[in-house]
């Protein structure tokens, strides 16, 4: 028998080698987000009020249609990492908790390549 | 000897009813608030590209429901929420880069990023409700 505590085992056994990427990839589309998400803030107020016309003209511009891209699949990344968290954090009930998680991705992972999708066939659109 | 069970007698924390209140611990609860606000605001962005590439009728319709009272609600929380998560976010990354932990440099950057994130919503919608005038 060991003389060891749990904890103290628990410990010996290191992490998951798993929180780290979470974390590193949060942050990295974090990073990226700063200019996307200013960069989006400006072109919606630009966009105000304009007719569907002049959206889909804006859309055609390749600059607007890569950036738009790129911060539709990016916020729905860093999003779906977050709320994994949040999950995380506040459901107890283990089983409860992995269909919310797997749940959540598919959802993130859905409207992201839908959200793309959208922009790329206005973009290529007649 | 029995197996001794630390786990169950520990302090589990955060208790957070046995906090005074802290403009930190706000900001704290604020940043997820509004990280998950934005995750709605994600959804909403998809389906109205989804109204943009269907064509101008459902962009007509997108664009009535973004401009009716719970739509605009809506946009300027959203509109704060994403300049708060931005200005906040960045504080992390300051965190995370190893500075700002001492108790002046916790308030101050607070409180720069509640001013800089107001000033930004602010700018944005005098921008947005002048530009409709």
């Amino acid at each position: 028998m060991s003389m060891q505590s749990p904890l103290s085992r628990a410990k010996g056994l290191g992490s998951a080698k798993e929180g780290l990427h979470h974390w590193i990839v949060q942050r990295f589309t974090g990073i990226a987000l700063v200019p996307l998400s200013l960069w989006f803030m400006w072109a919606m107020v630009c966009l105000a009020g304009a007719e569907h016309a002049e959206v889909v003209a804006w859309m055609k511009s390749p600059a607007n249609a890569v950036s738009l891209c790129l911060f539709v699949g990016v916020a729905l990344y860093h999003s779906a990492l977050g709320v994994q968290v949040v999950l995380e954090d506040y459901i107890s009930h283990e089983g409860f908790r992995m269909v919310k998680m797997i749940g959540q991705k598919f959802v993130h992972y859905f409207l992201a390549a839908l959200g793309i999708f959208c922009v790329l066939q206005v973009a290529f659109g007649a | 000897m029995s197996q001794s069970q630390p786990s169950t007698n520990r302090p589990m924390s955060p208790h957070l009813q046995v906090y005074r209140w802290q403009i930190t611990m706000t900001l704290s609860i604020l940043h997820r608030a509004t990280g998950v606000a934005l995750t709605f605001g994600a959804f909403a962005l998809v389906a109205w590209l989804a109204a943009v590439a269907a064509g101008p009728e459902a962009f007509a319709t997108a664009q009535a429901c973004l401009h009716s009272p719970v739509g605009a609600v809506l946009a300027f929380g959203w509109s704060f929420s994403l300049y708060y998560h931005l200005c906040n976010g960045i504080r992390h990354l300051v965190w995370d880069a190893g500075s700002g932990y001492s108790m002046k440099g916790l308030y101050t950057g607070g409180y720069i990023v509640v001013a800089v994130s107001v000033l930004l919503t602010a700018v944005t919608w005098a921008v947005l409700l002048g530009g409709a005038a």
